[in-house]
């Protein structure tokens, strides 16, 4: 997977002075968050819900080589076919060997991260074959030669009169003064392009978001219907996805439903969830003639032994990353990772590497919003917290932050030293805010100051003395 | 691809758990398990007596921005006929081979072309398709509808207007009696190609998160529900 995480801090810089993707950011709080939490508060069972769907994905990794044997088994009897591949680069060439063996010159593509992950359509031109994304989103920014920026809205970082523009540049069979202000105009355009294209693709590519084991199943979860369309008109069908998709049965894909929608966009149920099973039957007038599923490890498996298993359980529904305030700050581009937010900041660590993405587990104030809204409770506080220690171990943390926290631990572990210290440094700080309260600068918070003031501490002591004081004083008033 | 890389991933999931491949009777009991799945948590919406469900089914169903319409069996052709001119769409409609849908061929208001079986594929030129539901799920207003011979998929893709004919008994209270219809469908053989789960018409939120209806697939959908439950019909 290919990271460029190192960059972080430079594209944080870069992000936060850019007014429109401050305004894109905005509406994930009107958007995503308050239908997130309007559709769980809706159903009295969600919470007992995210248990059960946390239990099932525990089960089926605990017996993970099973399941996806037998789901490979259930392919092959309904007339499909499965490939294992170790990495990226094993999986890119399952898909060019299959595109190869149908003379495949344009392939559609539904939304997949796993494609994003392994940089499919990167290996799809080189090899000449075009790949066109059918997602609105997808297309936007394969318009745009970017990336997406985040994992179900993958064009959330860009506003519609940059769409616009990008229609105006690429579609030239249009009068060039058509009217383009509207999101309806956009979707529209697009929709009338792309349908050319479902139409005359020589293979459909999608991603999945289940694999249902007890039927062979694989499952998509959209709104557009691109997924559909992309997977019944051309011959040829490939799932790229991967190891951890695989749940034992449909009834435990039914709970993963219920979840995943009303986390990910807070509709109760998407508006298409399709299950696929093999390519198309005897007397069927259409659908695929050929069925594919490309299994991708990945360092998945190696995950599943780390303290990192319980990532694992993801379903990849965005609501860590729609409700985290770092990301809403900086935008999924920053974390120079296919996969940001906080699942990315766990899982990238562990797909990359940590010399790359060491920046990631840092970007985070570790405020808990993510854990408390994951429908699989992935502890992913926890896991960065881990991810830091390990960061600190393998002395890939800077020199300055592990003296800073060797002298800290040295005081915590000397509580008398420790109170004298903060008393000491807290009185500095009230005499130095002076009467606003306030510093411009401080000493060792230049990287804070440079853009706010730091509030000095309430006059009176340090947190522990003021608790002590009160405790005293209810004392004493009783 | 190749079996080394399918031996190398299973080792290594393996090496992860700290075991080997499972000793056959572990084995065995997760099989058991699959081949006689059972529910976990069943929310109470997809609950209650037939007069509940199919009221709850096209409620949920208008809250995803559908419509719906209630007809006695055999006047299945003129609603979808009032529905058209309703809305000034053609009386044109793509309309798929399931024997189930015989009677809207029959209706003199409709122009009526088969889909599937031997009338061929439909086309990007069909603008209204009718569909027949295999099922209605109470809990979400959700559609399942199973591919074959008879019932193309595409049809449910390819219109701009998706209309839904859905038996009053055939509506069910949430997933898992989905999948009961869906296993007793299929029988012994493997579940239909592509079965679609339908909760309103497509749509997309992806410029600017504005929600827009009818993205790639349909930009309306029409449930055509036939009061054929004496149970469910309202007092
Ligand atoms: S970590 Fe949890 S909240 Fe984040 S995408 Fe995965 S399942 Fe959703």
């Amino acid at each position: 997977m290919h990271v460029t995480s190192r960059a972080f801090h430079k594209n944080v810089r870069g992000a936060v002075a850019d007014p429109n993707l401050r305004r894109s950011l905005a509406t994930m709080k009107t958007g995503f968050r308050a239908n997130r939490a309007k559709a769980a508060a809706a159903l009295p069972e969600f919470e007992a819900l995210r248990d059960a769907g946390a239990a099932i994905k525990d089960r089926t990794l605990a017996h993970l080589d099973h399941y996806l044997e037998r789901f490979e088994a259930r392919v092959e009897e309904s007339g499909g076919q499965v490939h294992w591949a170790r990495d990226g680069d094993e999986a890119c060439r399952a898909v060019l060997d299959i595109c190869r063996a149908h003379a495949a010159r344009m392939v559609t593509k539904g939304k997949s991260m796993v494609a994003e992950e392994i940089a499919l359509n990167a290996a799809l031109e080189a090899a000449g074959i075009q790949p066109v994304e059918t997602d609105l989103g997808e297309y936007i920014i394969q318009l745009r030669g970017e990336v997406p920026s985040h994992i179900i809205a993958p064009a959330i970082h860009v506003r519609k009169h940059q769409v616009a523009d990008s229609f105006r540049e690429n579609h030239p069979q249009f009068p060039a003064d058509r009217p383009l202000e509207e999101p309806r105009d956009l979707l529209d355009e697009a929709r009338a392009v792309l349908r050319d294209r479902f139409l005359t693709a020589d293979v459909g590519i999608t991603g999945a978001n289940m694999l249902v084991a007890e039927t062979g199943s694989t499952i998509i979860v959209t709104n557009e219907g691109n997924g559909d369309l992309t997977q019944l008109l051309p011959r040829v069908h490939i799932v790229v996805t991967s190891i951890e998709k695989v749940v034992p049965t449909l009834e435990d894909a039914a709970t993963v439903l219920r979840l995943l929608a009303r986390s990910a966009t807070g509709q109760p149920m998407a508006s298409y969830t399709t299950l696929s099973t093999g390519p198309r039957r005897p007397g069927d007038a259409d659908g695929p003639e050929h069925f594919h599923v490309v299994l991708l490890d990945n360092g998945r498996s190696r995950m599943l032994g780390t303290e990192f298993r319980d990532a694992l359980r993801c379903i990849r529904c965005a609501a860590c990353i729609n409700h985290c305030p770092i990301y809403g700050a900086v935008g999924g581009h920053a974390y120079g990772s296919v996969y940001p937010g906080p699942i990315g900041s766990v899982i990238t660590p562990a797909l990359a590497s940590l010399e790359d993405a060491a920046a990631l587990p840092n970007a985070s104030t570790l405020c808990g919003r993510c854990e408390a809204v994951c429908p699989m409770r992935i502890p992913l506080p926890r896991m960065l917290r881990n991810w830091r220690e390990h960061e600190v171990a393998r002395r890939l943390a800077p020199a300055r932050v592990r003296w800073g926290l060797r002298l800290w631990s040295f005081a915590a572990r000397r509580p008398a030293l420790y109170r004298a210290g903060t008393g000491l440094v807290a009185r500095l700080l009230v005499r130095l805010g002076g009467r606003r309260g306030r510093l411009a600068r401080a000493p060792l918070a230049g990287a804070w100051t440079r853009v706010r003031d730091l509030p000095a501490p309430p006059a009176g002591g340090t947190f522990m003395d003021q608790v002590r004081i009160k405790q005293s004083k209810a004392r004493d008033g009783r | 691809m190749s079996q080394s890389a399918r031996q190398a991933v299973l080792d290594g999931i393996r090496a992860s758990l700290r075991r080997g491949p499972l000793p056959p009777e572990t084995a065995a009991v997760l099989d058991t398990r699959l081949s006689r799945p059972e529910p976990n948590v069943v929310p109470a919406i997809a609950l209650g007596d037939r007069r509940t469900l199919v009221a709850r089914f096209l409620a949920a169903a208008e809250a995803a921005a559908a419509t719906t319409q209630r007809v006695p069996p055999g006047e299945e052709g003129a609603a979808v006929a009032d529905f058209l001119r309703a809305h000034a769409l053609p009386a044109a409609v793509a309309v798929a081979a399931d024997p189930r849908l015989d009677g809207l061929a029959a209706a003199p208001m409709l122009c009526v072309t088969r889909r599937g079986a031997d009338h061929g594929a439909p086309t990007d030129a069909d603008r209204v398709g009718v569909s027949h539901a295999l099922a209605g799920l109470a809990e979400t207003g959700t559609l399942l509808l199973a591919s074959g011979p008879e019932c193309p998929a595409t049809l449910n893709m390819l219109p701009d207007v998706h209309v839904v004919v859905v038996r009053a008994l055939d509506v069910v209270g949430g997933l898992e009696d989905g999948w009961d219809r869906l296993r007793r469908h299929a029988g012994a053989a493997p579940l239909p190609r592509t079965v679609h789960l339908v909760t309103g018409p497509s749509r997309t939120g992806d410029i600017e998160q504005t929600l827009q209806l009818g993205a790639h697939g349909p930009r309306r959908l029409h449930i055509v529900l036939i009061d054929d439950d004496p149970a469910a019909i309202r007092a």
